[in-house]
């Protein structure tokens, strides 16, 4: 049973990678025929010569008179090295990479998980509540957040914010950038301030995702609280409160693996938009720039780590419905 | 996510009856359709609220005295007022022309790329579950390819450099990763209506694989494809409001409610008209038509017993469709 669970799981990991190298190269392609890395150098005061940018536009591997294929060959042999190239201002695009990677993936980290466990929660507490105040309320608010994108939840609080420091007279949330510049102290006062800093952004993207899966988990729910299966764990005398945890919500969890999964392209792209309103030096925001920069290597960087991304958390939710329910192992 | 195994559809999505319909019934069903829909409270405030929504967007410019890139140099920053009902921007724009030009622009995408999409999945869809074999496997290779890749980073990635064709190249970048999930759906379904007596009929009797897909494939999906599309209106709102919020959308000079709310994000706690009558306009449409998709649903699931019991008696598995077509909500929710 274990050997042909594995063997489910190395098929998909194959077909992941598979996915993720042709992502990957499109946006390689797709960024190398619209971006125009000589414009910025050819706008430089005083403008540098041809045969300077020629140059130095060799040197980062994005100089448009040599053929795409060779690029692309170059770039793809940097990175199977473990190199993901120079940035458009010639600096290593790896240097850069893993610090932002800490702070993007302290965002999503923290921010998917509130979201999909006080959103299973919440989804829970109104399938056992059904049609009761709790309820009816869980499911306006909802549809209040589901229909405002996340950019806007993000500018909203960020107003909100600034007007509660207002009437404070003090800074009493700090929402601008990952962490206090130049701030000196303690580990623990470090921490601290980074997690006052967290606070704001992961709320942008939490809320969105507590909407969405609290009403999806509530109908799944919905649909195990009715079965024969539970009716049998409380004949056999499970308490109402085991028998709803150990059987029904271990059930109802298997269809959202699927909806985990999808969605966490979403949380990314949330994360990416968070990270350019409250300013945090992540990956995220780095993307932006290097769009607005003409810069090849940082935006086929980024799109490798969103693919990867994507792919772990397919990967994860493959597991997990593996772990879940056992009609999948056996197939 | 990449599960290319059938999947379970929840029946009563498809329609019921083992004869196709014929165009006579439709009527009826039309109609009763539209009257289940209106029983449907948040449908009914829904339907309301975007005839309201179409009408401030389109007549809104017609009955306003200014034009929505007019400076007005004897209103800066002016509040709400008789002259100016929205109030006036820094520069002295009006702001319920600018609103009402962003909300048209706004709305003019979305559905454009909803239909689109609809019927690129529809057709897409019904081909891989029809077909099967090596079709079905390169349709779901490039919906599992493009899910793959964020199509926020994508369309970032090109749009600014053709931002001169307009909005319409807007259009086909969103429409060209909004059919994915759908597509997916449809396919489950088209392999269950496969099945049944009567596409079985059609086919002994002679009558080619593209004749059955419309007449009797995708008229057995329609409910689906009619719900769906209207959330997709929704999420391609949001979807283009996104990009155009961080720049890489509509440009300037034209505005859609992205770029308004960008430019007066600002000025929110000194003059809130200038962003809360985007942002309110935003939401609000959206909650409309997810209230709409809502009440579609219910009106047109033959088995739907709103507000009853009965619900909890189905069969666990058919959840499945009913979570992949959540997916599309997701995305919605995260606005790319």
């Amino acid at each position: 049973m274990v050997a042909s669970m594995i063997r489910f799981l190395a098929r998909r990991f194959v077909y992941y990678v598979v996915l993720v190298f042709l992502a990957t190269s499109l946006t390689y392609f797709l960024a190398s025929a619209t971006f125009s890395p000589r414009s910025v150098y050819a706008q430089r005061n005083p403008a540098p010569s041809a045969q300077v940018i020629d140059a130095k536009l060799d040197d980062i591997g994005v100089n448009d008179k040599t053929p795409v294929v060779i690029r692309y060959g170059h770039w793809l042999d940097g990175v199977v090295h473990g190199d993901l190239g120079q940035t458009i201002q010639d600096r290593s695009v790896n240097d850069q990479f893993f610090p932002r990677l800490g702070v993007s993936l302290r965002l999503l980290v923290v921010g998917s998980i509130a979201g999909i466990v006080l959103g299973v929660l919440v989804g829970v507490w109104n399938a056992i509540r059904q049609y009761k105040i709790s309820d009816r309320v869980s499911a306006a608010i909802s549809i209040v957040l589901f229909s405002t994108p996340v950019f806007l939840t993000a500018v909203i609080l960020k107003i909100s914010a600034t007007k509660l420091n207002q009437d404070a007279g003090s800074q009493l949330i700090n929402f601008t950038g990952e962490a206090t510049p130049g701030l000196d102290g303690s580990a623990w006062t470090l921490l601290v301030d980074r997690g006052a800093h967290l606070l704001l952004p992961t709320i942008s993207i939490a809320l969105g995702l507590i909407a969405i899966y609290s009403r999806y988990q509530r109908a799944t729910m919905l649909d195990v609280l009715g079965s024969d299966f539970l009716r049998t764990a409380r004949a056999k005398g499970l308490t109402r409160g085991r028998a709803t945890f150990k059987h029904g919500l271990r059930t109802a969890l298997i269809p959202m693996t699927t909806l985990f999964a999808y969605g966490f392209l979403g949380i990314l792209t949330g994360a990416t938009l968070t990270e350019q309103i409250f300013a945090w030096n992540g990956l995220g925001s780095w993307f932006i720039d290097a769009v607005n920069g003409n810069d090849v290597n940082v935006v086929t960087a980024y799109t490798l780590f969103a693919a990867v991304v994507v792919l772990i958390s397919g990967f994860l939710a493959d597991v997990a419905t593996a772990a879940l329910d056992p009609r999948v192992r056996r197939a | 996510m990449t599960d290319t195994r059938i999947e379970p559809v929840d029946p009563s999505l498809i329609a019921k009856s083992d004869t196709p319909a014929r165009p006579k019934r439709q009527g009826n069903r039309f109609l009763q359709t539209t009257r289940r829909l209106f029983m449907n409270r948040g449908a009914g405030i829904g339907v309301i609220v975007i005839v309201l929504l179409f009408a401030f967007a389109f007549l809104g410019p017609l009955v306003s005295p200014w034009q929505y890139s007019q400076i007005d140099y004897t209103a800066f920053t002016r509040p709400p007022s008789a002259t100016h009902w929205f109030g006036t921007n820094g520069i002295g724009q009006d702001v319920f022309s600018q609103t009402a030009r962003g909300m048209q622009k706004s709305l003019l995408i979305g559905l454009l790329v909803a239909v689109f999409s609809t019927a690129i999945a529809a057709i897409t869809g019904a081909a891989a579950g029809y077909f099967g074999g090596w079709v079905d496997r390169i349709v779901m290779f490039f919906v599992d390819m493009l899910l793959v890749l964020p199509s926020f980073l994508i369309i970032a990635i090109i749009s600014p450099r053709i931002q001169n064709a307009g909005w319409i190249v807007l259009v086909v970048l969103i429409t060209l990763f909004g059919w994915m999930i759908t597509a997916r759906v449809v396919r489950s379904m088209t392999l269950s209506v496969k099945e049944r007596e009567f596409v079985r009929a059609a086919r002994y009797m002679g009558i080619g694989p593209f004749r059955i897909i419309f007449r009797h494939v995708l008229p057995n999906v329609a409910s689906f494809l009619i719900i769906d599309g209207t959330i997709q209106v929704a999420t391609a709102v949001l979807g283009e409001t996104t990009l155009s919020y961080f720049g890489f959308g509509v440009q300037s000079p034209d505005v859609s409610l992205g770029t308004l709310i960008a430019q007066n994000q600002d000025n929110a706690l000194t003059s809130p008209w200038l962003f809360y009558f985007a942002a309110g306009a935003l939401v609000v449409f959206a909650i409309a038509a997810n209230l709409i998709g809502d009440g579609l649903r219910d009106a047109l699931d033959p088995t739907s017993t709103t507000g009853k019991r009965e619900k909890r008696n189905r069969r666990r598995d058919q959840n499945q469709a009913a979570v992949d077509v959540a997916a599309l909500n997701t995305q919605a929710g995260s606005g790319a």
